[in-house]
């Protein structure tokens, strides 16, 4: 299972990269296996403010509904239309074509609360 | 419980879930890959769960008849009817196939989660002369489904598929095989003693047959408006309502739920299960989705998926009948957001061939 080692993950298997106090937002390679097919995605509103823990968007496979939590608080910048038309993204390229949405953190004393690449592997057993 | 082929899934790395108290694969290779082989290809199912009742003697035939709605005595040996179990009031306690395996002899097979409660019902009104054996633990079953099923089904048994539907080729041996389905395509159902399921599963599997979990088979069944009991049939509703009149025969002697679906006949069937189709873009439909017209809430759906071969949200529902002609628009809310979507004609998915 690819874990980029550059990456923040939430427990909640979602992934974040931050430049500055932007930071973008995905599902990780995990998350997606676990889905299966995703047939539809719903990125945030954009001006959107998210708490930390919040329900930022959803995805579904065929077979199941899975809510997205924002790893961070923020307000919400840019969302991904590209995996609105073409949801399958997420099953393919999960850390890069199919991210999800972007925002400006709130607080950036939040991503310590995160876990490194090497604590998510353990966490999925990878 | 685990059926005699759970160790092929694990070896196939399926994906196990729970259904009706069974270990089952609700996929290999995913559901969309696994719904297109059967769509496009072949495709195998492990059906073993289901139940196997075999009912044989003088009144073998007097006696089904006075508990299933379709007519019995009129199938000929070697053929097979879809046909339903009803409560005193007409609702629907199992749907299931009845084959006629000898003159005097009947094999019923029955939904995985109703063996127990079909079985006591029928017993709890058992007449001299027939016996009636629950062997759902001895037996298993495969479902071989596909355009390509009758090349898998001649390398099989050596000999061509029959082209007519609900067809037993062997009727008097210990595993029978007869082209009924739940996907709408070409296919066979192949059912063999427990012992046996390995051997014809791998068999089946050499032949080509892409290993396919429950996720396609519910997908499958649901684009062609195959009820799933449980979820669209239920003891709450009838088979008139379910749209299933076709498989009950009021014009024979009575049997159980009769005299109610008459009344209903006479008062008026005011609930009819129809099929949806969403008309816009939209999250997969799943079960229990309020659905209005305007601001009446007119029902819930019993069934949703998204459609694998449409691209669209598809579902089943009761809705009054006033609601259910086809072409009539309703909306269906998913989390709190309304969905345009119209009542079909079932099937939803037609072949282009």
């Amino acid at each position: 299972m690819n874990v980029p080692d550059h990456l923040l993950y939430a427990p909640s298997h979602e992934w974040i990269s931050v430049e500055g106090d932007i930071g973008t937002v995905g599902i990780t390679d995990h998350a997606q296996s676990e889905l299966t097919d995703i047939v539809f995605a719903e990125p945030p509103a954009l001006g959107k403010i998210l708490a930390a823990g919040e329900v930022a968007a959803v995805v579904e496979s065929v077979k199941a509904a899975s809510d997205i939590y924002s790893p961070v608080a923020g307000e919400v910048i840019a969302r991904n239309e590209a995996i609105e038309s073409e949801p399958a993204l997420l099953n393919s390229d999960a850390f890069g074509a199919a991210w999800i949405y972007k925002l400006r953190l709130s607080d950036l004393g939040q991503l310590t609360a995160l876990k490194d690449a090497e604590a998510y592997r353990t966490q999925i057993g990878a | 419980m685990r059926t005699p082929l759970f160790a092929e899934h694990q070896a196939l790395n399926a994906r196990i879930v729970e259904f009706s108290g069974w270990e089952m694969p609700v996929h290999y290779s995913g559901i969309l890959h696994e719904h297109n082989a059967v769509r496009r290809d072949v495709g195998v199912f492990d059906i073993s769960h289901m139940g196997e009742f075999f009912v044989s003697g003088e009144n073998a035939s007097l006696w089904l008849d006075s508990l299933l709605t379709n007519r019995v005595a009129s199938l000929g040996l070697g053929e097979a009817q879809y046909s339903l179990l009803l409560n005193e009031k007409g609702g629907v306690i199992d749907d299931l196939i009845v084959y006629r395996i000898g003159a005097k002899d009947f094999l019923l097979v029955v939904n995985a989660a109703k063996i127990e409660e079909d079985a006591a019902w029928m017993c709890g009104r058992s007449i001299a002369g027939v016996d009636f054996q629950n062997r759902s633990d001895a037996y298993a079953a495969l479902a071989v489904q596909g355009p390509n099923s009758a090349r898998v089904f001649a390398e099989l048994f050596s000999e061509p598929m029959p082209t007519s539907r609900n067809v037993i080729t062997r009727p008097d041996a210990t595993s029978f095989a007869v082209t009924t389905g739940y996907t709408g395509e070409l296919g066979f159902e192949w059912i063999v003693p427990a012992v046996e399921a390995v051997p014809a599963w791998r068999a089946a599997l050499a032949c080509g047959a892409a290993p396919c979990g429950l996720g396609a088979r519910d997908t499958l069944r649901l684009e062609m408006g195959y009820p799933l009991n449980g979820s669209d049939l239920s003891p709450t509703h009838t088979p008139l309502e379910a749209g299933l009149g076709f498989f009950v025969d009021l014009q024979k002697a009575d049997f159980v739920g009769r005299s109610a679906l008459m009344a209903q006949k006479e008062t008026g069937i005011t609930l009819r299960l129809v099929a949806l189709c969403v008309e816009e873009k939209s999250p997969p439909l799943r079960s229990h989705y309020p659905i209005f017209s305007g601001t009446t809430l007119l029902g819930e759906t019993t069934s949703g998926a998204h459609s694998p071969s449409l691209g669209v949200g598809i579902a089943m529902a009761y809705l009054p009948a006033a609601s259910a002609t086809v072409g009539t628009t309703v909306e269906i809310e998913v989390r709190g957001r309304r969905f345009r979507a119209c009542v079909r004609k079932k099937p939803l998915y037609q072949k282009t061939s």
